[in-house]
């Protein structure tokens, strides 16, 4: 990994509190400054080959095991790609059981991400010791706090279990739609959970916006900052923020945007492969290559909350537009600061859960058409796409007559912000390590800005 | 108070969450247990924490705790190094005790999986094989393998993920003092309320493309058993415990959706593809009319070389 005039390389393996297997090593020359930093992905498991031959109804219980903190974005994703190979829409409300899931799947992921994950940096510090920088450290910091975020985070996995029976790798969801309807009974427990989600969101957005960002602001404008472009999905009508259904939108790093439809994504992305890591580099083929220089990157685009709220001309629901309203006044549109995902990420907590609500009240949740019937298998072809928690996912398969996977293309949210992480690492470590100098609350630092995007 | 490591090898955090969804009882449990080493939530590193050392370490713990199988040279590095710093070594979910989905990687050769990924995607420019000779990177393996074929494991906590009732009980055991946890070796169907009528079933046998009947206003035990529905419920080759010790429906079943088989075998050493040919045959279907039979019934258990590239 050495390039010729590297004098010392610092390793840092693993990547800590983040979902995912990953390393960075540090590249210093003989005066102690840095001449590269690259973050490597260790893992190949190679899901996109081993369903195929599988049947495409099946392949929405194969791929949720790609992560098992996101395991409802895998599946609903699969879902919609296989209902397009199978050329069905599914009935209205089994599209907003669906929907209701995902939202309900997003509010325990970010609370997990901002308070067990990412919280300990701020909390505590980044320099504070490796020993008590984490979660247990933050129940002894602020107790009451914690105790709080453990019950909330556990309460809406609870209720979402009950619901769907599987929480972790889910089974639910079929092409076609949902496997059951939803009771009234059930609405109402749920109802009654999202509303106190919503309430601790909002407190969870205002602490944050007192405590912890004022805090550490030199930090968020000069670690990780570097311009690119970004990638979310709108609701067309409007261009509001969206998690489950729209259309895609490209940014590049000065604002200007083109929006497209899922299947024409391999008209927008190209992914670049590199022999010292096992993940690819996507990036925008119209750039017609990528530079992973942080000065001056090409090609390169992130996902995941801050590029949704870069990309968006709204969020979707009234608190979580006021939020948005504030930080654009702060920060402007595009930010490019990477420890800005924590900021974001808290925005739209509070859409999820009032999306969440909405669908809740709909009266068409509890409709008893929530799948077809019998649906026949066929050749086709179909892309599933949709936001999970750390960006964009994109299941694109083909069938054969039989209904059997023939061809399968995933893009996930980790690689769409492969070339974002290795930049944030590169433009951290030249930033913060001069002379030689440097300690494990330097690392941290740096791994901070991997962290941001909860890989 | 006892000390734990937990590490992940080819895995998903599925176990890591399962392990945050005991909840409560993990709160109260937490005083007793003093965490060393867990990747997801401590940032202990492998080569020190500024990156001095030139050997991969752990810290010693009493208790290993390792989900995941193995895919390349990293896991097995770090799955003997948890042998060798903690006493007594739990697998935890089925990844771990037998392969889990990521053996279905075993139905294709290394080379196959990397030229799709690195050339043959519809969105990758062409590029090379990463490099594990020159870049500091693990080396992929040929095949996905269980635990236990490369180290000793003392307790073996199947699932995907296993429920956490099942990780309470191993930890209450484990401080008590207790060094094995014997699972129940029972079968989904052994625990399904559904309506069970012992008559052969004709037609077809069905994907589930197709909706099984049932009310849904009613409780799940007023359901006819979705396998003598026609559908390919993996229920009696699967092993009992997916909605912990509440004695709840099989939490799939519960859902109107047939069991996929995420506890893995039985019991060990069980080979579902073999058994289930003749729970199917019982219920009156040709067991040769599935489709993707092999990926169907080694669809978590792959590894111990029970799915292998034919040809």
């Amino acid at each position: 990994m050495a390039s010729p005039n590297t004098a010392k390389t610092i390793r840092v393996a693993p990547v800590t509190r983040i979902e995912g297997h990953a390393g960075f090593e540090i590249m210093l020359d003989d005066s102690g400054n840095v001449v590269d930093a690259r973050m490597a992905i260790m893992t190949l498991r190679g899901f996109e080959k081993f369903v195929v031959g599988r049947p495409v109804e099946e392949v929405r219980d194969i791929v949720n095991r790609i992560c098992g903190i996101c395991p409802w974005n895998h599946h609903l994703a699969s879902c919609k790609a296989a209902d397009g190979c199978l050329g069905i829409t599914p009935p209205p409300a089994g599209r907003k059981l669906r929907e209701l899931c995902h939202m309900l799947a997003f509010i325990p992921d970010k609370i997990l991400h901002f308070y067990f994950l990412a919280a300990p940096d701020f909390v505590l510090g980044p320099d504070a010791d490796y020993s008590v920088r984490n979660v247990v450290g933050v129940v002894g910091a602020a107790p009451d706090l914690a105790k709080q975020v453990v019950h909330m985070r556990y309460k809406v996995q609870m209720a979402l279990e009950k619901f769907a029976g599987k929480v972790i790798h889910p089974i639910a969801a079929v092409p076609g739609g949902y496997s059951r309807p939803m009771l009234e009974e059930e609405r109402k427990e749920l109802l009654a959970v999202v509303k106190e989600a919503l309430d601790f969101s909002v407190f969870s957005l205002n602490f944050a916006k007192e405590n912890v960002f004022p805090k550490y602001l030199d930090v968020i404008n000069t670690v990780g900052v570097f311009p690119s472009g970004y990638l979310g999905t709108v609701r067309p009508s409007d261009g509001a923020l969206e998690f489950h259904d729209g259309e895609l939108r490209m940014m590049d790093q000065n604002g200007n945007y083109e929006q497209f439809k899922y299947h024409e994504y391999q008209d927008y992305i190209a992914e670049h492969v590199e022999p010292w890591t096992y993940l690819k580099f996507p990036y925008m083929k119209k750039a017609g290559k990528i530079s992973l220089d942080e000065t001056n990157p090409v090609g390169v685009y992130r996902v995941n909350c801050l590029a949704r709220i870069n990309v968006c001309d709204k969020m979707a629901t009234p608190l979580a537009q006021k939020e948005l309203e504030i930080f654009r006044s702060a920060f402007g549109r595009p930010a490019h600061q990477t420890l800005l995902y924590n900021y974001a990420r808290l925005i739209e907590l509070i859409q999820c859960c009032e999306r969440a609500e909405e669908l809740l009240n709909d009266p068409e949740i509890t409709s008893r058409e929530v799948r077809h019937q019998k649906i026949e298998p066929r050749a086709g072809e179909g892309v599933g796409c949709l936001e999970a928690p750390r960006g964009t996912l994109i299941h694109h398969y083909k069938t054969d007559d039989n209904g059997l996977v023939t061809m399968a293309n995933l893009v996930v949210a980790t690689g769409h912000n492969n070339a974002g992480m290795n930049l944030g690492v590169k433009q951290a470590a030249k930033a913060l390590i001069k002379d030689g100098k440097y300690d494990q609350g330097v690392l941290n630092t740096i791994e901070m800005t991997i962290r941001a995007y909860d890989p | 108070m006892v000390t734990i490591a937990e590490e992940w090898l080819n895995s998903c955090s599925g176990c890591e969450i399962a392990i945050l969804n005991i909840g409560d009882v993990l709160v109260d449990l937490l005083p007793q247990l003093e965490f060393v080493h867990i990747p997801v939530l401590i940032d202990k590193k492998y080569y020190g924490q500024t990156g001095e050392n030139k050997e991969l370490d752990i810290p010693e713990a009493v208790v290993g705790i390792v989900s995941g199988g193995v895919r390349n040279s990293e896991h097995l590095e770090v799955l003997k190094k948890m042998r060798e710093r903690c006493q007594i070594l739990i697998a935890l979910g089925t990844c771990a005790t037998d392969g889990g989905i990521p053996a279905l990687g075993n139905m294709y050769s290394l080379q196959e999986i990397k030229d799709f990924m690195y050339r043959e995607s519809p969105t990758t420019v062409p590029g090379p094989d990463p490099d594990y000779k020159t870049y500091h990177i693990p080396e992929a393996f040929e095949t996905v393998t269980a635990l236990d074929e490369h180290v000793k494991v003392d307790i073996k906590l199947p699932g995907c993920p296993p429920h956490p009732d099942w990780i309470t009980a191993a930890v209450l055991a484990l401080l008590d003092g207790k060094t094995e946890l014997n699972l129940p070796e029972r079968s989904v169907c052994d625990t399904c309320p559904t309506i069970r009528k012992s008559k052969k079933s004709a037609g077809d046998l069905k994907r589930i493309l197709e909706c099984p009947e049932f009310d849904p206003e009613k409780p799940v035990d007023d359901m006819r058993c979705l396998l003598e529905q026609g559908f390919m419920c993996l229920g009696p080759v699967t092993r009992a415990g997916c909605s912990g010790m509440t004695g709840t429906a099989p939490r799939c079943i519960a859902t109107r959706v047939p069991c996929r088989g995420c506890y893995g075998p039985v019991k060990d050493g069980a080979l579902p593809i073999v058994d289930y040919v003749g729970a199917l045959s019982t219920v009156g279907y040709d067991p040769r009319k599935m489709v993707d039979r092999r990926g169907f019934l080694c669809r978590f258990s792959g590894a111990h070389s029970v799915l292998k590239k034919i040809g």
